[in-house]
């Protein structure tokens, strides 16, 4: 197993589940939490039946922000689904984006050169970052604890800032292509990134000190949408909410991609599965991105960031202006019908996306015209999103808690719409 | 492997291109089969389940299965196969309780049925959506008539 790290003691679970008060003559209320609550972030619909306080049962719906992802796939050439990828999570676009060009990658059996992969790590972590980031920060925001909300998103910020850096956009990211990177990194990148890390620790620190203590956060957190690791297992859990309840199962770490297998660093786990536990996890691993992070900018070499298979990457803008054989080659890989040619096949690549394992089953078959055995366009692109699982066990996570432990408890799952039901 | 000694006939074909162990399989044996993976091979994780429609290929959908073994990392992939225009596999809910969400997906955006499931209704659209948007035979300019509130 992995080097693990516990971050928190063992936690009387029973004691958080209020006894009902038999001497008082309720009865049973039917009651919708959302499609859009105004003390959760995110659109979902949660049926509740109450008995007084007490959540006795409850259902979860979700479908409200379907964007067709699969397919539009479909009729998209490989590059071009890529757009549809940043979508998925719009607060850590950078990990979609890498995930769905590493499936790809599989698929056609290309490997980046060493300076691509460090930048798709630095990448991938400054969008968990800023995921967590955002996590925590509304998560304690929806508790009341406004000013660490405020302070997290200053931090998120200035990840943002890194990332508009890189490829011009913020949210919409679009940060990767098929067989390499787009470019290479902005001047004084890495010292901004330095700077970044510094001011980070500060925030984290100040945030740790208004929160981990606070009497309120943690008789809120602390005991409070419980789930056990066996359960959180048979839901499929991944990520921060299966690392809280003592699985230390990381993608990075179980099965290594890029190169986190040639850095130092580990995996936080927690003890008691609930939103405290929740909370600690991600706190940890924000210092664990820091910690590559840091080890990436002494580290990177130099050289090329992109594959030079040319029936992939499209050429310099040099060489597409300067002489007709680059001319040539990227007319071939953006005319409609040619592109990358990707042979049949089927292939399922994971990555650790702040949630958890993000994984992406692409299929490849040849269409009805094809001549090559190959296809320029994906016949199915599946992403399996980390969330959906989340918010299935929703309903035993809340079940037999408080009214208003929905509300931590949905916090702490971090659900993102548009990987919950694409 | 256990399970094609165990079940030789309910298995078509395998291999491991691109280092994804791949079986495919008969969908009537796939309960079968799962429970075998589950309760004696320690696949204890089902990562991911979606189906693909390869129209006009026959049989026309696979339901994909993904498997990891949290002990040894292991992972393998089952395609049931579901021959007809009215698929139907059995319902893995009884093993693991998230194959209740993913198979509704599946019933929702295929149309892929699965006995013994508890409550398969749609999940993703609305219950008056005529079709399902991810065959292959749907258009993607279709459009759905806007259902309002009944009230």
């Amino acid at each position: 197993m992995n080097e693990k790290k516990i971050i928190a003691e063992p936690y009387d679970v029973e004691r958080a589940i209020p006894e009902t008060e038999s001497e008082f003559r309720t009865q049973d209320m039917l009651l919708n939490v959302g499609p859009s609550h105004p003390a959760m972030h995110g659109i979902i619909r949660i049926a509740t039946r109450l008995q007084g306080e007490l959540v006795v049962d409850s259902e979860v719906e979700i479908g409200y922000l379907h964007r067709a992802f699969e397919k539009s796939c479909e009729a998209s050439t490989w590059n071009q689904s890529l757009i549809y990828t940043d979508r998925l999570n719009y607060v850590s676009p950078c990990i979609n984006n890498v995930g769905y060009c590493m499936a790809v990658e599989k698929l056609l059996g290309l490997e980046l050169p060493m300076r691509g992969q460090y930048l798709r790590t630095m990448l991938c972590e400054i969008s968990r970052l800023a995921d967590h980031l955002t996590c925590v920060g509304a998560a304690a925001m929806e508790l009341g604890a406004f000013t660490v909300f405020l302070y997290m998103m200053i931090g998120r910020e200035y990840y943002y800032e890194l990332i508009e850096d890189y490829c011009g956009a913020r949210v919409t990211t679009n940060c990767s292509r098929v067989g390499g990177m787009p470019h290479d990194l902005p001047d004084g990148w890495l010292d901004k990134i330095t700077w970044t890390l510094a001011e980070t620790r500060r925030i984290l620190k100040e945030c740790d000190t208004l929160l981990t203590y606070n009497r309120i956060f943690v008789e809120r957190t602390q005991g409070v949408g419980v789930i056990k690791p066996d359960r959180a297992l048979a839901w499929g859990f991944t990520g921060p909410c299966l690392r809280s309840t003592g699985v230390g199962y990381d993608v990075r770490k179980d099965y290594p991609y890029l190169i986190y297998h040639q850095l130092d660093w580990t995996v936080p786990v927690g003890h008691n599965g609930d939103n405290f536990d929740r909370y600690l996890v991600r706190m940890e691993e924000m210092e664990q991105s820091c910690r590559i992070l840091e080890q990436c900018i002494t580290k990177i070499p130099d050289g090329p960031v992109s594959c030079d298979d040319k029936r992939v990457v499209l050429p310099s803008k040099k060489d597409t202006y300067g002489n007709i054989e680059g001319l040539m080659n990227h007319f071939k890989l953006i005319m409609d019908g040619h592109g990358i040619r990707v042979p049949q096949g089927e292939v399922y690549f994971a990555v650790e996306a702040g949630n958890g394992e993000l994984g992406y089953y692409v299929v490849s078959q040849p269409g009805e015209n094809s001549t090559d055995g190959c296809n320029d366009r994906p016949w199915r692109v599946r992403c399996r999103p980390p969330c959906l699982n989340f918010v299935a066990a929703l309903p035993e996570m809340i079940n037999g808690f408080m009214l208003a432990d929905i509300i931590p408890t949905f916090g702490s799952v971090n659900m993102i719409g548009g990987e919950l039901d694409r | 492997m256990a399970i094609e000694k165990r079940y030789p006939e309910a298995i078509f074909d395998w291999h491991a291109d691109h280092g994804d162990r791949t079986l495919v399989i008969d969908g009537d044996r796939l309960l079968d089969i799962a429970r075998l993976l589950k309760e004696e091979m320690g696949y204890n994780v089902l990562v991911d389940l979606t189906a693909v429609d390869y129209l006009p290929r026959k049989p026309r959908f696979e339901i994909v299965y993904h498997f990891m073994n949290l002990e040894t990392k292991a992972r393998l992939r089952l395609r049931a196969q579901s021959d007809d225009e009215h698929p139907l596999v059995p319902s893995l809910t009884p093993l693991w309780p998230i194959a209740d969400w993913y198979e509704r997906e599946v019933w929702d955006l295929f149309g892929v049925k699965f006995d013994g499931h508890p409550n398969l209704k749609r999940i993703m659209l609305y219950e008056e959506f005529k079709g399902h948007p991810l065959r292959k035979d749907y258009s993607k300019t279709k459009r759905q008539p806007l259902v309002g509130p009944q009230n």
